[in-house]
């Protein structure tokens, strides 16, 4: 049956909404594999029935399932976008060497050059009146307060805040810092809060 | 919030720090609320930006145990918040409604109305590039020869502006034209000063864009 496979690359993304799974290379090759085989037995019968109308149905069906499939591989990279999209507001423009393993080389050139794009565009945010723009990711939630407690996870080693204070991150221990300082180490997992 | 430190000493027009402010919640509440991209207010971001740098410097001279000074901060960092939060909505709208945004906006700009600041701008035309450049590498270029077109029209998402919309006039409008889809039945509706109503957004699109009403 055409299109089957096409249908189980679709509902395997479909199964992991919020994670990313591995790109699908082969799956791919083998979808366009069937296109081409269609393609070229839709050419065959199209040429040798230019006069005998008799087989233009099947010409019909063959290209409808070629659509379809063009179709269904453009949604499947198109969901894919919008996972890695998510990824470059979570962990920033470095990627944790896991999940860069799950991108293709082609979404990894895409993740690059959406991330130049956003830090671009964020660099640009009131320039006009000398900012040297603004980081959107830092600000994602609605701020509660203005100091957390949080836990250290691993040695992370020196950390200095914006009032020159410095703080010793250690494993396991904890502390009670300013929220806005630590939404990034947060997201790296190097701290945990606790409040 | 303390406005006696947030006057706004512009000689063009005078406008208080808590205009400004308000103005901003208001655009962010519509920005949220409606189904497509709102004409930019670059205006009123860049005047907040540099109120927040003033009043970060004001900040910074108090002792780190005032408890002004925390409260101020606190301020603040709700400030920040909209602002980010009103920019990214932007953003996420223009990646998803890009292609639409894009051509709608390419003969906006030949009018001189265009909704996307210069950088909005410039990042959806690149991030539509990417994103096509990203399709035909993968896909496009490996499948069967007639089918490798990347169909621009097939492929753009359109803002529902049909979805309904609740909102609050902030003055009287009279004559909303109510069109009938299905019949030739239109409607003709008043909006009094701070009444409310559920309305399809498209009806009232010009509206929100002019500050007449105020999705809620």
């Amino acid at each position: 049956m055409f299109g089957e496979k096409v249908i189980e690359l679709l509902k395997e993304s479909e199964r992991n909404r919020e994670t990313l799974s591995p790109f699908n290379d082969e799956k791919i090759r083998q979808i366009i594999e069937e296109m081409h085989i269609l393609f070229k037995l839709n050419m065959n019968d199209a040429n040798a029935t230019s006069e005998n109308k008799s087989l233009w149905t099947t010409v019909q069906v063959r290209h409808s399932a070629l659509e379809r499939n063009k179709r269904c591989l453009l949604a499947y990279l198109y969901d894919r976008i919008n996972k890695i999209k998510t990824l470059r507001w979570e962990f920033g423009s470095v990627l944790p060497p896991d999940i860069r393993e799950l991108l293709s080389d082609s979404e990894y050139d895409w993740f690059s050059k959406y991330s130049t794009n956003l830090a671009t565009f964020m660099r640009s945010l009131g320039q006009d009146i000398g900012y040297s723009g603004i980081d959107l990711t830092e600000n994602l939630r609605p701020p509660k307060s203005l100091y957390i407690e949080v836990l250290c996870i691993t040695d992370y080693g020196k950390l200095e805040l914006e009032d020159g204070d410095v703080v010793m991150l250690k494993k396991n221990s904890r502390h009670f810092l300013p929220t806005s300082e630590c939404q990034t180490l947060i997201r790296q997992g190097i701290l945990k809060q606790i409040t | 919030m303390d406005t006696e430190d947030l006057e706004l000493s512009d000689e063009e027009e005078e406008i208080t720090a808590d205009v400004v402010l308000k103005t901003i919640q208001n655009l962010w509440q519509n920005e949220r609320l409606s189904p497509e991209i709102l004409p930019h207010r670059n205006d009123m971001v860049e005047c907040m930006l540099g109120q927040i740098q003033h009043m970060e410097r004001n900040i910074n001279k108090l002792p780190k145990t005032d408890l002004r000074a925390s409260i101020h901060k606190m301020e603040l960092n709700r400030i920040k918040y909209i602002i980010c939060n009103y920019l990214k909505t932007r953003l996420d709208k223009i990646e998803k409604y890009c292609i639409t945004i894009v051509n709608d906006e390419k003969q906006r700009t030949e009018s001189g109305t265009n909704y996307l600041t210069p950088s909005e701008f410039r990042y959806a035309q690149e991030y539509l590039l990417s994103i096509e450049h990203h399709l035909k590498e993968t896909i496009l270029n490996r499948v069967p020869g007639n089918m490798q077109a990347f169909e621009i029209n097939k492929m753009a998402i359109v803002p529902a502006l049909q979805s309904h919309v609740f909102l609050k006039a902030n003055e009287t409008v009279n004559g909303i034209v109510l069109e009938d889809h299905f019949g030739d039945q239109d409607e003709e509706i008043d909006l009094e000063e701070g009444s409310q109503h559920i309305l399809q957004y498209k009806f009232i699109a010009d509206l929100v864009k002019n500050g007449k009403v105020q999705l809620v």
